[in-house]
């Protein structure tokens, strides 16, 4: 009886909590995650602009369905956009005319739609940077991270389906272009090709089918996965920067509720505000001005939004090899390019699984790497990203050609170089860079901070005052790890026999010294290095 | 521990085994490096001003009340502006007024949110650091070794390992349904069969202007001019334009009989005038640009380039074979007809096409 004295006193809002907590244990829940604790750090609030755009591009997404028909059936436009009054037109095409002309608002929401996806695939390429320079993606985040990369793979094919619906001009160029690539596949490409077009291409079925796939299924698999991506998130608690007080069993930060529940509430706001302005003042995708698609047109300067620019580059640079034998032809121009988009993006989906092989290191770490602390790696990432960016020029070479008035032939050649030696360069460069920043921050914590102060001696010579860092800073300094090189061992067992050495062994033990030899990074300061030039000698 | 497993001195040692709050190690002559933990809370003015925190108080409260402004300003902009207005606005130029209006409002409201929620965060909410601790991911031992027990439980008296029979159907029967599904997707299109290699061109086929919808004359084509023709009888209403144009389009130069290097280019053409597939020959974009002093022409989308005066061989980029010719005559009443299809299949080359 008493129990019951008490609910009826409790206020409303309890009271609906402990329906629910009586249904769905929220209590539980909550006592796990309301005060949850969130490391700071700009970079941190990168994954978080993707999640918002994702959350943006699903509402204006289901906004842009009440008005999209996704029809291939021909008809003769006469809505109010002029220019193109009595044009034969696929009906997904004139009535993504009618959403920019005809329904208020409908423009607005068709560019927030589309500059969020852009936003979106920027953010995942950025958010992704984030993770592999600073090495979260590191145990117990590997999952996590091929959840990431998924993301980022499906959301390039569910930017391309989605492109490629109002079936215009350039869209529909983009989707010919696909096509032929799919025709280049050995053996099952034709198949392929007939079974995606229905036919032969255009037919009249590929804006229905890149629909559902761009409405359904494969937002619907990237949902799973973006749910799966937090709940990761929360599960291993975020990753911090070593500092004062941080340590790799810790977490050290604001809570949940109140600050991140307004801070990342508001920043969904931010961003999605941003883009609405944006959406409001820079056009996206104008449509009207390419016309519809027609199989035997095409405009100059065809461009696909940025995410595929990679891909286009990877076809533009490469030699127009054919191999005819037997009555079948092998088409490496097209193929080649084909096969090395997946290899490129696969290498990266793969890495976490490489580097915990060379290290054999099976421990947890939450404390992030400063890139400079991991020269090979951060040299490897910023060679992949060179090689990307190489191929992002070549996938716009007439535009770079027509823009610096440059040959189109010169920016191809530049091309087909560079993305064998840009990358090579930019990982000498980078390692070199980051062993410079090693040094220099051992000198810090040794020699102290540069003062900057100009003191005069008695006997006439100059000197710069260095000031000794605090213990916070020496701290930071020094707390990262440094891994030995793993070595083969013994080739001779304690009863002299000799073991057969693995290859796989050699190899690891090669990429252990590339990674963590002498030569890839400067021994931190010890503790007796520090004392002794300390102790006495005052600070040069 | 295997071969493969670096030994344990390899790794850097373990991090020291700090609290959640992080031990406090004063700087020691021993260890300069230690952990001195987290530092001291540092107050804002907000946290010891009171007049400070009024006044953050009221910058959060004017963002929230812009956005309501922001709000109502979206609904009057969708209600009072044409859908049709464009507007002059420095530096964006003529743009849709409505498109303008709907986008600012909505993105000061949102923006002015998220604004000040952040600010509110930021400055009056407590901005103290709190260390949570962490747990290992991996369970311990011991739940390990009871769900490895339970799922030895599980197994045993499931009989699968005993009884091979249903072992045996239960994987035949999960392994073939599954089928059902990839039999279902046949009819998503047709075979191949030969539907790459003809066109609609055949002998007779009169070649028809894609633009004046006139069949073509010989006098029609001049030395210079680029000229796209389709096969008579296809028109833009027919249900399969899109399909037949797609691998029918072509292109007409005339080039002095002289200046033309290939032979059977020359033997293939009428008076000079040659016709060539307009469909590029790497994925398949129309070709668009034509030099006429030099007869090359270049894909637009990949920058293949392609000789005309000698039998449209590449000179560069990706694409990987010629452009196919179409062997054109003049019939009877003096019309540019096609002698019949092309010999070889159009577009991006594929398997089968040998």
């Amino acid at each position: 009886m008493s129990n019951n004295d008490d609910r009826r006193k409790a206020p409303a809002g309890e009271r609906v909590a402990d329906w629910a907590d009586g249904r769905l244990g929220i209590y539980s829940l909550a006592k796990a995650n309301m005060r949850k604790i969130f490391p700071d750090h700009w970079s941190f609030m990168l994954g978080e602009i993707c999640l918002y755009s994702f959350i943006i591009i699903i509402l204006t997404g289901v906004y842009l369905t009440l008005f999209f028909h996704p029809s291939m059936n021909e008809v003769e436009y006469h809505g109010s956009y002029v220019p193109l009054q009595g044009q034969l037109m696929s009906e997904a095409f004139a009535s993504t005319l009618d959403i920019s002309f005809d329904v208020r608002g409908g423009l607005l929401i068709r560019q927030i739609h589309h500059w969020a996806a852009i936003i979106f695939l920027a953010g995942m390429f950025v958010h992704m940077m984030r993770v592999f320079f600073t090495g979260a993606f590191r145990k117990p985040r590997e999952i996590n991270w091929l959840f990431g990369f998924l993301l980022f793979v499906l959301g390039m094919f569910t930017g391309f389906t989605g492109y490629s619906l109002p079936d215009d001009l350039l869209s529909g160029t983009g989707v010919r272009f696909t096509q032929g690539a799919i025709l280049s596949v050995p053996i099952v490409g034709t198949y392929i090709s007939m079974f995606l077009f229905g036919g032969e291409f255009p037919g009249g079925d590929f804006v229905a089918r890149f629909y559902s796939i761009h409405i359904l299924l494969l937002p619907g698999i990237m949902l799973g996965l973006v749910v799966g991506h937090l709940i990761l998130v929360f599960y291993h608690k975020h990753t911090q920067f070593a500092g004062p007080g941080r340590t790799n069993k810790n977490v050290v930060g604001m809570p949940l509720l109140p600050v991140y529940m307004a801070k990342a509430g508001g920043f969904f706001f931010l961003v999605f505000g941003a883009i609405a302005a944006l959406a409001g003042i820079a056009s996206v995708n104008p449509i009207w001005a390419l016309g519809p698609y027609r199989a035997d047109q095409v405009s100059t300067g065809a461009q696909p939004d940025w995410y595929m620019g990679f891909a286009e580059g990877l076809v533009r640079a490469m030699p127009g090899w054919e191999i005819n034998f037997w009555g079948h032809t092998l088409v490496l121009g097209v193929f080649i390019p084909l096969v090395l988009f997946g290899l490129f993006l696969g290498v990266i989906a793969l890495y976490p699984f490489i580097e915990s092989w060379i290290t054999g290191d099976k421990r947890e770490h939450h404390i992030l790497d400063r890139p400079r602390n991991a020269p090979t790696r951060t040299a490897f990432g910023v060679a992949w990203v060179t090689g990307y960016m190489i191929m992002l020029i070549g996938g716009g070479n007439d535009i770079v050609a027509t823009h610096f008035h440059l040959s189109i032939n010169a920016v191809t050649w530049f091309v087909r170089i560079g993305f064998f030696a840009g990358p090579v360069l930019a990982f000498v460069i980078t390692k070199r860079i980051c062993l410079g920043l090693q040094r220099r921050d051992k000198d810090k914590v040794l020699h102290g901070r540069e003062t900057g102060t100009i003191k005069r001696l008695p006997h006439g010579e100059y000197i710069e005052v260095h000031e000794p860092l605090s213990q916070e800073q020496l701290y930071t300094l020094t707390s990262h790890e440094q891994y030995a090189p793993a070595e083969i061992g013994p080739t001779v067992d304690e009863n002299g026999v000799e073991r057969k050495v693995k290859r796989s062994e050699k190899v690891r033990a090669k990429l252990s010294k590339a990674y963590y030899g002498e030569e890839s990074q400067i021994a931190k300061p010890t503790v007796e290095e520090y004392k002794e030039i300390t102790s006495g000698h005052g600070h040069h | 521990m295997s071969s493969q497993d670096i030994p344990e001195e390899n790794l850097p040692a373990e991090q020291d085994d700090h609290g959640a709050h992080g031990a406090v190690t004063v700087a020691d002559e021993k260890n300069p490096f230690a952990d001195p933990g987290l530092p001291p809370h540092e107050h804002r003015m907000q946290d010891i001003d009171e007049r400070a925190a009024k006044r953050s108080e009221r910058t959060v409260a004017f963002l929230f009340t812009l956005s309501m402004l922001a709000t109502v300003g979206f609904i009057a902009s969708f209600v009072t502006i044409p859908v049709d207005e464009s507007v002059y606005i420095f530096p964006l130029g003529h743009i849709s007024a409505l498109n303008f209006a709907l986008g600012m409002t909505l993105g000061v409201s949102l923006f002015a949110i998220g604004a000040a929620a952040v600010h509110w965060a930021r400055t009056l909410m407590s901005d103290v650091e709190i260390a949570d601790e962490r747990h290992p991911i991996e369970a311990s031992p011991e739940v390990k070794a009871k769900v490895m027990a339970d799922f030895r439980d599980g197994a045993k008296e499931s009989a699968l390992g005993r009884r091979k029979l249903i072992r045996t159907t239960m994987f035949g029967a999960l392994a073939l349904f599954p089928l059902s599904g990839v039999v279902l997707l046949r009819d998503l299109g047709p075979l191949p069969e030969d539907k790459l290699r003809h066109t609609l061109w055949a002998k007779g086929k009169l070649l028809v202007n894609m633009n004046t919808n006139e069949p073509l004359r010989p006098s029609d084509v001049a030395v210079g001019s680029l000229t796209f023709a389709k096969p008579e009888g296809l028109e833009e209403h027919d249900h399969d334009f899109q399909t037949e144009i797609a691998k029918a389009a072509l292109m007409i130069v005339r080039i002095q009989p002289e200046n033309i290097k290939d032979k059977r280019e020359l033997e293939w053409s009428h008076e000079g005038i040659v016709a060539y597939s307009k469909i590029c020959t790497h994925v398949g974009c129309p070709i668009s640009l034509y030099e006429q002093q030099t007869h090359h022409v270049l894909c637009p989308c990949h920058q293949s380039t392609f000789d005309l005066s000698d039998g449209a061989r590449v000179i560069f980029g990706p694409a990987g074979h010629a452009l196919p010719q179409l062997r054109i005559g003049v019939n009877d009443e003096g019309y540019l007809e096609a002698l019949g299809d092309f010999e070889e299949p159009v577009g991006p080359a594929f398997w089968e096409r040998g």
